[in-house]
């Protein structure tokens, strides 16, 4: 326990955990792959925000840049069988399990091409066929469905399992703990993912609980749980396997909560050291050198595992993605009018 | 003397004067200490009356809006604030089975007089889950006073009503709203039950009853419509629970037809009750025509920009369904 307190003391303090990573002993192409996968959601998210403050997007983004290795380093765990859930926050969660561009901006554009065929928006996703069942941005609003999912893919003999992406206000939540100690006691291969990036929107979680981490939540429910840095993709990816890979065997819950922070405000492209009560623009720049992204490439070029002129090609190819993406969608047709009534219902007879 | 005010800093005047004037007031709820949710509303409060009685909170809902039953129980006089009525959805319980039960089951000898302010936000490509204006619901259940202001002096003196009542009321205001302007008298403090469905236009030939944004629809359509000569009354339901009718029925035996405005959904919404209140209580013969509801249609808000237009209504589609409903 006194551990877990002096990690945490370490793991808030952003002046800490700013080393690369240590790459030694993986493939080099699962750091390729990890990086490239982390690259493309910073990417996507850098375009949603500059389109946002320009006005293409007519509705809020509320991005997780800075906060790719949770995203990563899980789905990383994860088949296309799985049933993960999301919140506001989860354009990095649907991207992690399938990295569509296309269907992402169409989405957020309201377009018929988007992932929810412009229903939902940025806050409503959903990819059933690649695991991501859905996002929505009532906060803890999935935790339980999460719970049901995995329960029924216990019930009918999978050993997949189910996965709710939280944040540390949605912790806050009486469903959550209901959840928790009905997925220990049923039970159901639950896992809950925090990511606690220290704020639940202008507030700092030191004004909002007791603690500065979640996981005595899990610790009273009796489910298994670990607190990692969330900003090590590799580090997510190891610690989070072995409480995965148990609760697909065993069909019990886990909790993993990785501290991390995002570099945008709440909501859209703005920082919000105005409106955030205990926010300041020094914070944001000691945890920009903690970027996630920014320790794994350094890792890499320090164990020439890739130059800096792969990273940049790495990032042009990506960028130009980006761009035909966006293009594309910004193309595509709305919805039209007609399904305003006619996707209320299943309306299959 | 007179004071310029819009709906927004109506309200907050009305916050300043209950805390000024009522120690037992205190206000609870997420994005208190931020201009975050609250628009001007709550500007500062936090500084001028501090953290101890304006008080921000954990993403809890629930434990708040009970908390607020609870103390309020006590003597205290809580405000509790949820900055989208979508969020109030987890404190139900506290509001429908324990706050609005709460003096019948104890014999009239104890009331819970919490003020639960549910603000609706809406529009702007929010969705679903953030749009909801859910009146009805709470309108249809007994011992719960549901007040929804248009005007702006309105927003003020009934949440200062609403804070000083001894009962559980939901005090709706509607961020559309915050940037209407007014002049108001000074501050004097009225009884909840006086903030009866009002007339704000007479009119001949056409009653439209409305409440909130709906009211502000109702009247702008009406002064379109009073270009080509057809005379609107209109109507300001503001309380829609406990609902008094009597004003509109009146208003519809003089004009004949009527049509009614309403922010939620047509499938079982308060424009139902409007209209039934009023046939109810009119003969078969009494009415020219029959009368119009204009509502949501009955799906969730999408959030396609095409798809919003046309699924909240506007001064021009209301004064569209109104010419053909009346053949005006
Ligand atoms: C039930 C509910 N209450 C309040 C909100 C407003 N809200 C949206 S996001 C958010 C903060 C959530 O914080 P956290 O869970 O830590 O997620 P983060 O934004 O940090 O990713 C709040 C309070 C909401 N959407 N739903
Ligand atoms: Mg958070």
């Amino acid at each position: 326990m006194n551990d877990k307190a002096d990690l945490l003391t370490r793991l808030i303090n952003p002046k800490e955990f700013q080393e690369p990573l240590d790459v030694s002993g993986y493939e080099s192409s699962f750091l390729y792959e990890t990086l490239y996968l982390m690259t493309q959601i910073r990417l996507a998210e850098e375009k949603l925000a500059s389109e946002r403050e320009f006005g293409t997007i007519g509705g809020p983004v509320h991005l997780s840049v800075g906060q790719e290795a949770m995203a990563v380093g899980i789905s990383k765990n994860l088949n296309k069988k799985d049933r993960v859930f999301g919140a506001h926050r989860s354009h990095s969660h649907i991207l992690s399990m399938n990295p569509d561009f296309h269907k992402l901006f169409a989405e957020v554009l309201g377009k018929e091409t988007g992932f929810s065929r412009g229903m939902g928006g940025s806050m409503h996703l959903t990819d059933k066929k690649n695991g991501f069942y859905g996002s929505v941005p009532i906060v803890s609003g999935t935790v339980p469905l999460a719970v049901g999912a995995a329960f029924d893919a216990r019930r009918s003999g999978t050993n997949n399992i189910g996965l709710a992406f939280i944040g540390d206000g949605a912790i806050e939540e009486g469903v959550v703990q209901e959840s928790l100690n009905l997925a220990k006691i049923l039970p159901s291969p639950t896992v809950f993912v925090v990511e606690n990036n220290l704020f639940a929107s202008h507030m700092n979680i030191s004004l909002r609980q007791p603690m500065r981490s979640t996981c005595r939540f899990a610790e009273a429910n009796k489910v298994e749980n670990l607190l990692v840095d969330g900003n090590n993709v590799l580090e997510v990816y190891e610690k989070s396997k072995v409480l995965i890979n148990n609760s697909r065997n065993d069909g019990t819950p886990c909790f993993i909560e990785g501290v991390t922070f995002r570099h945008y405000g709440h909501v859209d492209w703005r920082k919000d050291v105005d409106v955030g009560v205990d926010r300041s623009q020094e914070d944001i720049e000691e945890w920009m050198k903690r970027d996630p992204i920014q320790r794994l490439s350094i890792g890499m070029f320090e164990a020439a595992i890739i130059s800096k002129q792969d990273y940049q090609n790495i990032n042009d190819e990506i960028s130009q993605d980006i761009i035909s993406s966006w293009e594309k969608a910004i193309k595509d047709p709305y919805p039209t009018e007609d399904k305003l009534l006619t996707r209320v219902y299943c309306n299959e007879d | 003397m007179k004071t310029k005010e819009n709906y927004g800093s109506a309200i907050l005047s009305a916050f300043e004067y209950l805390l000024d004037n009522y120690p037992e007031v205190f206000v609870i709820g997420q994005g208190l200490w931020s201009p975050w949710y609250v628009g001007n509303t709550m500007k500062d409060l936090d500084s001028k009356f501090g953290k101890d009685r304006i008080i921000d909170t954990p993403v809890s809902e629930s434990a708040v809006t009970g908390l607020g039953v609870g103390a309020s129980l006590c003597g205290s006089k809580p405000i509790v604030v949820h900055p989208r009525i979508d969020f109030m959805l987890y404190a139900i319980d506290s509001i429908v089975n324990q706050a609005a039960k709460w003096s019948h089951m104890t014999g009239a000898q104890s009331h819970p007089g919490i003020t639960i302010r549910g603000i609706i936000n809406r529009g702007g490509e929010q969705g679903a889950q953030h749009s909801q204006s859910l009146h009805s619901w709470f309108a249809h259940i007994p011992g719960l006073r549901v007040l929804m202001p248009y005007s702006v002096a309105d927003a003020r003196d009934m949440l200062i009503a609403a804070a000083l009542s001894k009962d559980p009321v939901m005090y709706i205001d509607d961020r559309w709203l915050y940037d209407t302007k007014d002049e108001l008298d000074p501050i004097s403090e009225k009884s909840i039950s006086e903030f009866k469905p009002k007339i704000i236009k007479y009119g001949e030939d056409l009653t439209i009853i409305g409440s909130s944004f709906s009211t502000k629809l109702a009247l702008g359509a009406s002064l379109e419509l009073e270009k080509e000569r057809i005379s609107v009354e209109v109507i300001d339901i503001r309380t829609l629970n406990p609902f008094d009718s009597k004003l509109l029925i009146e208003s519809v035996k003089k004009t004949k037809r009527f049509a009614v405005i309403d922010g939620g959904w047509k499938n079982s919404g308060f424009s139902a009750e409007v209209t039934s209140s009023i046939v109810e209580s009119m003969e078969p013969n009494q009415l020219l025509s029959k009368p119009l509801r204009i509502t949501l249609a009955n799906s969730p808000a999408p959030t396609s920009k095409p798809l919003e237009d046309i699924y909240f209504p506007n001064i021009s589609s209301v004064i569209r369904d109104i010419k053909a409903n009346f053949f005006l």
